[in-house]
């Protein structure tokens, strides 16, 4: 074969990986009687068994292959879908992923995982279906499949004697006559001879009959018919499969030879007759030129046909269902845009490109009186960029149903290993989020529900006994914020009690006993590093990944999280999140002759000092009274060590930031305009700077650096320390 | 016009000028610069470009040398006074006070700094075995910044070490 197939597989991969999450989805709304959905997760399924025997991953077709029998016997009513069958088939569908993703990273797997499913498969599969009408092919099927088991294990600890039953060897007749245009869709009748020639001994006969003569022939046709004799232990059905995809170009016929005895003889001696004959090793004859010419559309039209041939069997609504399902992809660094997105970048370029010629030809003859059209031009000139960067950010936007995806499986296991039942209610999930955040927020919202089912769901009977409903409700909802992302995870469980937290704090070291502080503060030691409220540290949480770790990550997007709670009502997570990295909205301020810009998101209020709410306490510590809240007052040019034309406090402006928990002041001389600003990093060039997460380049062409609150707040903390230790010596 | 003929017209040694083309004979080009009457030079395929001084962003708390950061085409640029660093003549900014901007591709990554010098002089051809090891006596500029010593006429050129130079860790130090 001329033509390097491995340049498919990532499409092949990205597709399955689809199927698979298609399939679990599925498989969770899955309930008895619902045939759309089985023959939808069928078709996930066949696709993926399909794809893997043309790219060779033939551990995962035979697996897969295992997983669709029994979807098979579910789809025709042959067995009744009980939980444990869907239950094998979600951790079938783990060992699928698992598989795809070993071939993909070409690494070894959890043999004896996939080992232990494929058993449990082929042990219910061995057991007789429920269905009291189980007819005789029916279990011909069954039986017949047990050679697919046996392979499928075959790099695995064989422990199953449990194929009692010997397989019989029947001998088929397969007349395959394939439409002229075959090729041209994409088919290769090698591809449908190599997958015959698994399933058992082949002897393959071309008809040349119709071939026209060498000058009429055109190359992209198929003239060739074959006729095939295969013995095998395999079912009607399972040759009929492979013969799936062409099922309808081609006139075909497959008979067991017994039967057909008469028939297939004589039409044999026919063909034998004046045939040559086709081995599979030796591909000298016509159809070897057929599949060059016809590979290059075969390969391309490959992967259309996984999606399009089962769709075309059965209801173009599941067609859409599957084609218009979010596409996932692991960490490979690509993004599927929508062709709406791409139209309108094209368009506002397009927009551009006139409003730059309109302004150079007003800038080849300028003078004073076209300066009207020179202010208008320049206007636009505003408008498309602004556009344009906003199409381009869009570009990057992805619906956060990518991060909220895997909760509904993740909270379905958690629920079976508490023995709690628990609904998941997911909304918003077209809101949109920039691709790189998405990846980054996955964790902790894993972590947050993951709690929620955990801690914030009660037992069942401690539910009852509160008068609850059994059934515990947890909710995922996101929505746009100005220009913020806002992630709430919620239970209806116990709640957090504020004075349990307080105590464990204490108990803990994280705060003295005599503190007082409020709900929000109390809630905030959730996530100190070091506290874990769990009575018992679980299988679910405790895998060492605390909250404190939720919170850094969630602050290392530059988001925050806050918790609410009720006691006994349950407790909601807001996660409060920028809607992309590259983009920040900042408040300049200045200092001395500085520039620097606060990201707005930490600011909670500018004021003027009021003279009378400052207190010098402690030795020279200087608060402000903020409402209750105390604040301690930093002097940026004191942090930063720069001249500042304002060193009294007496009506100097204060920036109240917060970072950590903590809220200080941050003493500026003037405060200048909002904006937003494109981050730029300090790194590429220099080094990280203490107080500085980044700069940025404002609009006169220079550069201003963004604070880093937390980085303030440290330096500021660090200080104080320096300033106590001198005091000691001197003391001393 | 047959520049190879040309070419081979002219005398084997030295920079020569027609018409505004310089032929390079043989060697390698260094860019030299004044920090007040002293003269260095840099690899001249290492310059990024030269500017004229503009006050750049201060950078809070950095060493003494480092100037700041400059916006150069939407790239964030340190600045670092080689006057300062070096502790060679005032660090004084004048008209004719430039910028030498330097760029190095190590193995990872490259990095670009801008450089304060006093002015810019020449660009010299130099044989790399024209390349003298620099004594040990060790001026105030540190010896691993220094690659070798050329003689240029009666003066005495110091070739900085770029790779070295671009250690952004060093002179923050």
């Amino acid at each position: 074969m001329s033509v390097d197939l491995s340049q498919f597989i990532p499409s092949f991969l990205e597709e399955s990986f689809e199927g698979l999450a298609l399939m679990e989805a599925g498989l969770l709304n899955l309930h008895p009687g619902d045939n759309e959905t089985i023959h939808s997760i069928f078709r996930a399924a066949h696709s993926i068994k399909g794809g893997a025997g043309t790219f060779g991953f033939n551990n995962v077709t035979e697996f897969t292959h295992l997983v669709e029998t029994l979807l098979d016997e579910m789809r025709d009513g042959r067995r009744e879908v009980s939980s444990s069958d869907i239950e094998i088939l979600l951790e079938s569908v783990d060992c699928i992923r698992l598989l795809i993703e070993a071939a993909r990273d070409e690494q070894s797997y959890d043999k004896e995982k996939v080992a232990k499913t494929s058993t449990r498969l082929s042990e219910t599969l061995a057991n007789h279906p429920s269905t009291s009408n189980a007819t005789l092919r029916n279990d011909e099927s069954v039986n017949n499949h047990s050679p697919g088991v046996d392979s499928t294990i075959s790099d695995a600890p064989k422990d199953e004697g449990a194929l009692s039953e010997a397989p019989v060897k029947n001998q088929y007749n397969i007349n395959f006559i394939p439409e002229l245009s075959l090729a041209k869709t994409g088919n290769d009748p090698l591809f449908l001879f190599s997958a015959l020639a698994e399933l058992g001994e082949l002897t393959v006969f071309a008809s040349t009959a119709e071939l026209p003569a060498l000058t009429d022939i055109d190359a992209q046709e198929l003239y060739l018919h074959w006729n095939i004799l295969l013995n095998s232990t395999a079912s009607i059905a399972d040759i009929a499969e492979i013969f799936e995809w062409v099922e309808d170009e081609c006139v075909l016929d497959i008979t067991l030879i017994e039967e057909a005895q008469i028939k297939t003889e004589s039409h044999q001696d026919l063909i034998l007759g004046n045939n040559p004959e086709v081995s599979l090793s030796n591909n000298e004859s016509p159809a070897e030129k057929i599949v060059e010419v016809s590979s290059e559309t075969t390969l391309s039209l490959a992967s259309e046909n996984q999606i399009e041939v089962p769709a075309v069997n059965n209801s173009t609504i599941e067609k859409e269902a599957i084609t218009s399902k979010p596409k996932s992809k692991a960490d490979a660094g690509s993004i599927r845009v929508g062709v709406d997105k791409v139209d309108s970048l094209i368009n506002l370029v397009g927009e551009l490109v006139i409003t730059q010629s309109m302004l150079s030809e007003l800038g080849n003859d300028f003078d004073i009186s076209k300066v009207e059209r020179l202010t208008n031009g320049l206007e636009q000139l505003l408008q498309n960029t602004k556009e344009l960067q906003e199409s381009v950010m869009r570009i990057r936007m992805l619906p956060i149903s990518f991060a909220f995806n895997r909760f509904p499986r993740l909270v379905h296991d958690l629920a079976i290993k508490t023995g709690k039942e628990i609904e998941l209610i997911i909304k918003g999930e077209q809101t949109e989020l920039d691709k790189t955040v998405m990846e980054q927020i996955g964790d902790p919202l894993t972590h947050l529900v993951r709690n929620a089912a955990d801690h914030g769901i009660e037992s069942q009977e401690v539910r009852l006994e509160n008068g609850k409903a059994v059934k515990g409700v947890i909710s995922l909802d996101a929505y746009h914020q100005g220009g913020n992302i806002v992630i709430e995870i919620s239970d209806d469980g116990a709640g957090i009690n504020p004075e349990v937290i307080f105590k464990k704090a204490v108990e803990k070291g994280l705060i003295d006993s005599s503190v007082t502080l409020t709900d929000a503060q109390t809630y905030d030691l959730l996530f100190e590093p070091g506290f874990s409220t769990a009575a018992a540290i679980t299988d679910i949480s405790g895998r060492g990944v605390g909250m404190d770790v939720v919170k850094r990550n969630i602050q290392a997007l530059g988001g925050r999280i806050q918790v609410d709670s009720v006691i006994g009502k349950g407790s909601t997570f807001k996660v409060n999140l920028p809607l992309t990295l590259a983009i920040l909205d900042g408040q300049l301020v200045r200092v001395g002759t500085e520039v620097y810009i606060i990201p707005l998101i930490a600011i909670v209020e500018s004021l003027q000092i009021d003279d009378k709410l400052i207190n010098r306490v402690s030795g020279d510590m200087v608060l402000y009274r903020l409402r209750e809240d105390n604040v301690p007052i930093i002097p940026l040019y004191q942090i930063f060590n720069l001249k500042a034309e304002k060193k009294d406090l007496h009506n100097a402006l204060l920036v109240v930031v917060e970072a950590d928990g903590q809220k200080v002041g941050l003493l500026v001389d003037d405060l200048l305009a909002q904006q937003q600003v494109v981050i730029k990093s300090l790194k590429d060039n220099y080094q990280q700077v203490d107080g500085v997460s980044g700069a940025t380049i404002l609009g006169d062409g220079s550069v201003a650096m963004i604070l880093d609150i937390s980085g303030i707040i440290h330096m500021a903390l660090e200080r104080a320390q320096q300033t106590q230790t001198l005091s000691s010596y001197s003391v001393a | 016009m047959n520049i190879q003929a040309m070419a081979q017209e002219i005398p084997p040694e030295g920079e020569h000028s027609l018409e505004g083309i310089d032929f390079i004979i043989s060697g390698d080009q260094y860019l030299t610069f004044l920090l007040a009457d002293e003269q260095y030079a840099v690899d001249i395929l290492c310059v990024e470009e030269i500017r004229s001084w503009e006050k750049p962003t201060i950078i809070p708390n950095a060493p003494l040398c480092i100037k700041g950061v400059i916006n150069m085409r939407g790239v964030i640029v340190p600045i670092v006074d080689l006057r300062i660093k070096f502790h060679v003549g005032e660090a004084v900014y004048l008209d004719t006070t430039v910028v030498i901007v330097l760029t190095y591709q190590s193995e990872d990554k490259s990095r670009t700094i801008g450089f304060v010098v006093d002015a810019v002089s020449d660009v010299l051809n130099v044989e790399e075995q024209e390349i003298k090891p620099a004594p040990a006596f060790g001026g105030s500029v540190a010896q691993q910044f220094i690659e070798g010593l050329i003689n240029n006429d009666t003066n005495i050129v110091t070739l900085l070490n770029v790779a070295q130079l671009q250690q952004i860790e060093r002179h923050a130090s």
